[in-house]
């Protein structure tokens, strides 16, 4: 039982608060604190790079809980403290401000830092997409006519591709792939967005890496490619990739390896769990993973809730995640591969709506639905029988 | 139990139709939820308060 000490949650974001949320949802009634390096409140990441970057949403819109709620829940939350320590032996979190929090259990949410190119920081204009204070700085610099270079063709970077597009901006999208989000689609549903945004009118510089920023006077003017070649931009969104934020765990003896490691149950030590995109886990049917997905947060959270309050299980989801890009949504369930065999079981490709089952040996390892988001749901529950696909 | 979902803020997950699947469905035409049963009754109370916990773009209001 967790007693007077109560719970420390580090991290104020989408895993943070479902932490408390299932930790009240599981019957603990005792202290919770939440500390986090942002200034704000808990807010929804998934709309920076939609909502909130086309200026459709006010931040505000964002927030993932009003004060009543977060009020209610009895948690105390701090803000814009970011942890700098953790004592594991004595479960104590030390922060910037100098707060030295002892607990019985400490979940650490503290997500990503988005990696940037060499130089990026000496340069205005020069992007990552993580925070509301990125989105909304990024939002100033899109419109009609702006010149627009998207550095990366995952998830992130073919987002606001699309987005800066729908804003009316010249918009090039780079990136190493063949086709955008090749690694999370297989190839033959990344060609289809590959058309999506080529119609849109978003052009496509792919195949190539990125050497580098170019500026004068302080100011981004383009990005160098790995071939010479220079793209001319005002504005350049670098999206190639982020790292767990485990920085600050330096010196506790927990062990980091792309993440703060855990076992099945999303435990890093006695009395430390991890939730969320900072957490790597040993998941029992895809071996040591680690998701950077909204669902995973709030799942995860429920799953480390219920362990630190003594009852639990081994934590394996299927993994899902979706993306919404021009009025497209696309939604993945399990892992597709590039081996894959890949049928659309429901709708058509040329209707602009399908199911498409991605399989191997025979047997169905990925679930994708392109504008079909109930049809995809219903056939993943269905294939993967509520249990993750085998490992590639 | 009142239930609502905020239609504009979902994002078509279809994680409450998991939770509660006679209380909340998908539209065929964008997976937008649905509520089926504004007023659960106290069986369901459990699963809908599953339902809102689970909702990735925390859509869904329930007042008790």
């Amino acid at each position: 039982m967790i007693g007077r000490r109560g719970v420390v949650v580090v991290g104020a974001s989408a895993g943070g608060l479902s932490t408390v949320e299932a930790l009240r949802r599981q019957g603990h009634a005792g202290p919770v604190t939440v500390v986090g390096a942002e200034k704000h409140p808990p807010y929804d990441r998934p709309p920076l790079s939609k909502q909130v970057l086309s200026g459709a949403w006010e931040p505000d819109r964002a927030r993932l809980r009003p004060d009543s709620a977060l009020a209610e829940s009895g948690a105390e939350f701090v803000y814009g403290d970011p942890a700098v320590g953790l004592d594991a032996d004595a479960l104590t979190v030390h922060t910037a401000s100098g707060r030295r929090l002892h607990a019985e259990a400490v979940v650490v949410a503290t997500g990503l830092r988005p990696r940037t190119l060499p130089g990026q920081a000496e340069l205005a204009g020069a992007h990552v997409l993580r925070s509301l204070e990125d989105a909304l700085a990024l939002r100033e610099e899109l419109g009609h006519g702006a010149r627009v270079a998207v550095v990366g063709d995952g998830v992130l970077g073919t987002e606001i591709a699309a987005t800066a597009r729908g804003t009316g901006a010249e918009v090039t999208l780079v990136g190493p792939q063949s086709a955008p989000m090749t690694a999370q689609l297989g190839p033959r549903a990344a060609a289809l967005l590959a058309d999506l945004h080529t119609e849109r009118g978003i052009r496509l510089r792919l195949g190539t890496g990125v050497s580098g920023l170019c500026g004068s006077g302080g100011r981004v003017t383009g990005v160098r490619l790995a071939d010479g070649e220079v793209l001319p931009a005002d504005t350049v969104v670098v999206a190639i990739g982020a790292d767990p934020a485990t920085a600050w765990l330096q010196g506790s003896g927990l062990a980091t390896d792309d993440g703060l490691v855990c076992d099945s149950r999303c435990r890093a030590a006695e009395g430390v769990y991890a939730v969320g995109d900072v957490a790597r886990w040993h998941h029992e049917d895809l071996g040591s993973i680690r998701l950077e997905n909204r669902t995973n947060a709030t799942e995860q959270a429920a799953a480390a809730a219920a362990g630190i309050l003594g009852g639990g299980a081994a934590y394996r989801p299927v993994p899902y995640f979706w993306t919404d890009q021009f009025d497209v949504k696309v939604q993945i369930y399990g892992r597709p591969t590039a081996d894959a065999d890949f049928d659309v079981v429901e709708g058509e490709i040329g209707g602009g709506r399908f199911v498409a089952e991605y399989r191997r040996g025979g047997a169905v390892t990925a679930v994708l639905g392109w504008r079909m988001p109930k049809q995809a749901r219903l056939r993943a529950a269905a294939a993967l029988n509520n249990r993750a696909p085998v490992a590639p | 139990m009142k239930v609502t979902v905020d239609q504009d803020t979902c994002v078509a997950s279809g994680q409450c139709v998991m939770a509660a699947e006679d209380v909340f469905d998908q539209r065929d035409e964008d997976g937008i939820a649905v509520v089926l049963e504004p007023e659960p009754s106290p069986e369901r109370a459990a699963d809908v308060r599953q339902a809102a916990a689970v909702c990735p773009a925390l859509a869904i209001a329930v007042q008790e």
